[in-house]
């Protein structure tokens, strides 16, 4: 958990502070309060758990305890594009966790595990209630129903590929500019 | 909007609402933007049709409704078209101006949309027709495709409300509850515990008396939950009003998987428009009875579903459950009275009120009344959400409602009841589901997941995979669960891969003697179960993994391999273009070859191949 915050973490943290006003100092609200953390930092770092601790009056080692039981809940920053592959029951039996390896080894990274360039993280989640079309991945917000192996190496290609098009796009406006 | 202040502002917002509906001359479109719907692009089709619409000035001549789930998920997007009933399934973009051209401005039907049924390979028109629908019986779920789920009005057309109505007005608290009681209902989230003994017991006892609803749906493989509070979520809410007037409660909870951000928003929706309306907050319909609802985002762990680790969750501590020597309807949430009930048992509640006991009761079968939603999901044909009376057959239900079994393979057996439930196999299919004959052979109803398995499906992996679900999500401060299921898995996991032993099926049932016997809640106690059913109908299967070191199924892969049947291959090289490791080889139209000690197993030219060359050894 002890990773350098960015520039952006460090300001989101101050707006996180001030969001955490809008929250009655109860200890019911502890778990709101995380969703709304990891809402603006996409992952819970220490400095925003011990925040959270001061703020509501409690240990920060009771608030990791809430905080590590729920599976929502991140320590590390996800990749720019999270994929997420359901191992749901629905998915298993229709060959969830060949298209998780796939995705594992496409990436070069295992389940919750963050590329070097954080442009991609794997995570495998429980179900996410799409069953009639398993197996099922997410990638970003976008659900990608009847998942093939071989419709692996195609969907990461696409992102690649729109990145490079949002690149040259940009080069080519920024040309135009000077 | 303006506040309903009594009886008759909600009856007469109700029927003209009703007769809108009832006298409407315009078509109208129901799209389902349901959580499959949407994922298949649901937003894109829409958009498409307002624009086609739009060009072809009939915005004012058709309704446009983005509907909540309709149930039959494989064929998204789904569109109706009403008053005919027009069945469009599998919509693209490129489709939309051929239906305005033709269905909506000239009546007639695009042939080319019109859905096939994959069994009988004819084509149906009419959504009435589909034998998806066609067998079910759909009163909690009827609704979800004709109403929008984010306007109250639309709700108050179909007759929203009226349950809220008869209660408060026509019903004592007592009455309400007996007529609960003798409808039958017993809760749909799992244990089928009779919902009027519930509420009666909550009612005696003094405190602030809290409702609560379980939308904690963490069986992997239901969605039903999701799909009823996503596409009609004032029913839930109607039901959770009527059951704080039975017991007297002023204030109410939904607890809802983070995973589910529609359903999230649409009941938040519901409730701000119900405020609104005054049919909830402070003095309901001017009686002075008050009620407010709260919602509570998850933070996902399954052990949450438990009703005393939900409510442990709810003030804010981490889920885990307690004894229940004293049980929640006493002392559950901030140990006051507690009710809690699971999203469909609340959809169940308005509808009881208004047909009356008599008639819900009428339905299903001796000891299970009403219908129950089934999610049918797996190795099936028409996977989807499913109503049907309790008491109908397995066969029924997979077999002429979801069409049989995917790529006419051999069905194995069906996965009812969660983590928590059993697998059923072949002679068993005409067994009638409802709680009691579930348990009987080993399962249970659980949330009504329902997951085919075929040929392909290995049971072992499939013990494995759910006894390595449940230890990742006990919560860990029993030891009976904890460290049972870990040494279970452990077990399984060695079988998986090849090394099994002689003894390791004796040592599963001891284990699972002790899980289920000595652990403190429903998780622990219910989470052998997978592998006791299992190992009591398939312990061949088990046995071909220990001594014969094989799985006939082609899943655990250190037990299996692929092998390219070189009179079947055909030659077209797909497999070898397809093959990441580059590992297939061979000319043109001959047979290929495939190396072994390279493999990898990733399936991708088992996926591929055309003529079913590439088999499992």
């Amino acid at each position: 958990m002890n990773q350098e915050l960015t520039t952006e973490e460090k300001a989101a943290l101050k707006s996180i502070a001030k969001n955490l006003e809008t929250f009655n100092k109860q200890r019911g609200n502890l778990i709101p309060i995380l969703q709304m953390v990891q809402e603006h930092l996409a992952y819970l770092p220490s400095e925003a758990l011990r925040m959270v601790a001061e703020y509501l009056e409690i240990n920060a080692c009771e608030v990791y305890g809430v905080a590590t039981f729920y599976n929502q809940f991140r320590f590390h920053p996800p990749g720019k594009h999270p994929v997420k592959v359901c191992l749901g029951t629905a998915c298993h039996v229709r060959a969830g966790d060949i298209i998780l390896e796939n995705f594992e080894r496409k990436l070069g990274i295992e389940d919750g595990e963050t590329t070097a360039d954080r442009e991609f993280s794997i995570e495998r989640v429980a179900c996410v209630g799409c069953c009639a079309l398993a197996p099922v991945a997410i990638i970003g917000e976008t659900v990608h129903g009847h998942m093939a192996p071989s419709k692996v190496e195609g969907l990461l290609m696409r992102i690649e590929i729109e990145k490079d098009i949002a690149k040259r796009e940009k080069e080519k406006s920024e040309s135009e500019q000077t | 909007m303006t506040t309903l202040e009594n009886r008759e502002a909600l009856r007469s917002i109700r029927s003209s609402f009703e007769a809108r509906l009832r006298d409407s001359k315009k078509k109208l479109i129901s799209l389902c933007a349901g959580s499959g719907c949407g994922a298949y692009g649901t937003a894109k089709v829409y958009d498409t049709l307002m624009e086609q619409l739009a060009e072809h000035n009939l915005e004012n001549e058709v309704e446009v409704k983005l509907s909540g789930c309709h149930g039959f998920c494989e064929k998204g997007p789904i569109m109706v078209i009403h008053p005919e009933g027009i069945f469009y399934p599998q919509l693209k973009e490129k489709h939309i101006p051929d239906i305005v051209e033709n269905t909506i401005k000239n009546g007639d039907l695009v042939k080319k949309l019109i859905f096939k049924d994959p069994a009988t390979k004819k084509k149906i028109t009419y959504e009435k027709d589909v034998p998806f629908y066609k067998l079910q019986q759909r009163v909690i779920f009827g609704n979800n495709g004709i109403i929008d789920p984010t306007r109250i009005e639309d709700y108050f057309s179909v007759g929203g409300y009226a349950a809220l109505e008869k209660a408060l007005f026509d019903m004592s608290p007592k009455e309400i509850i007996d007529e609960v009681k003798k409808s039958g209902l017993r809760g749909r989230g799992g244990g089928g515990f009779p919902a009027g003994r519930k509420w009666e017991t909550c009612a005696k006892h003094h405190g602030d008396r809290y409702v609560i609803c379980n939308a904690d749906e963490g069986d992997p493989g239901a969605y039903m939950d999701r799909s009823l509070l996503e596409g009609n979520p004032h029913s839930v809410l109607e039901g959770m009003i009527v059951g704080a007037i039975a017991v007297g409660s002023n204030e109410g909870y939904v607890y809802v998987r983070h995973e589910y951000p529609l359903a999230v928003t649409n009941f938040s929706q519901a409730l701000e428009s119900a405020r609104k309306y005054g049919l909830l907050g402070k003095n309901i319909l001017g009686t002075g009875f008050d009620f407010d609802i709260h919602i509570s985002r998850g933070g996902g762990a399954f052990v949450c579903g438990e009703s005393t680790a939900l409510m442990a969750s709810l003030e804010g501590k981490p889920g885990r459950p307690r004894a229940k020597y004293i049980h929640t309807v006493e002392k559950g949430f901030r140990n006051n009275p507690s009710m809690l009930n699971n999203v469909e048992t609340w959809a169940n509640v308005p509808v009881i009120i208004n047909k009356g006991s008599e008639w819900y009761a009428s339905i299903g079968t001796e000891g299970s009344k009403g219908t129950k939603i089934f999610s049918l999901v797996g190795k099936v044909m028409n996977t989807g959400l499913v109503e049907v009376p309790m008491g109908t057959t397995l066969r029924t239900i997979i077999f002429d409602i979801g069409g049989g079994i995917l790529k006419k393979k051999k069905f194995k057996a069906v996965q009812t009841g969660g983590p928590s439930g059993g697998c059923i196999p072949e002679e068993f299919l005409d067994l009638g589901v409802d709680f009691d004959e579930l348990t009987k052979v080993g399962s249970m109803m659980g949330s009504g997941g329902m997951i085919v398995m075929d040929q392909d499906t290995c049971m072992v992996d499939v013990a494995r995979y759910f006894i390595e679900f449940l230890q990742d999500e006990s919560c860990g401060q029993c030891n009976p669960c904890r460290e049972g299921l870990k040494q279970m898995l452990d077990v399984l996991t060695r079988i998986c891969h090849g090394h099994g032993r002689e003894g390791d099926l004796e040592l599963l049932e001891e284990l699972s003697d002790m899980v289920a016997n000595a652990s403190l809640c429903g998780l622990g106690t219910s989470a052998p179960n997978p592998v006791m059913s299992n190992i009591r109908y398939f312990r061949e299967e088990y046995e071909t993994h220990i001594r014969d070191k094989k799985c006939p199924a082609g899943v655990c892969k250190p037990l299996f391999f692929y092998e390219i049947d070189q009179e079947l291959c055909t030659g077209c090289t797909l497999c070898a273009k397809r093959c990441p490791e580059e590992i297939i080889s061979g000319e043109q139209k001959a047979p290929h070859q495939l190396e072994q000690d390279k493999c990898i197993k990733c399936g991708i030219c088992y996926e591929a191949c055309m003529f079913d060359a590439v088999v499992v050894k």
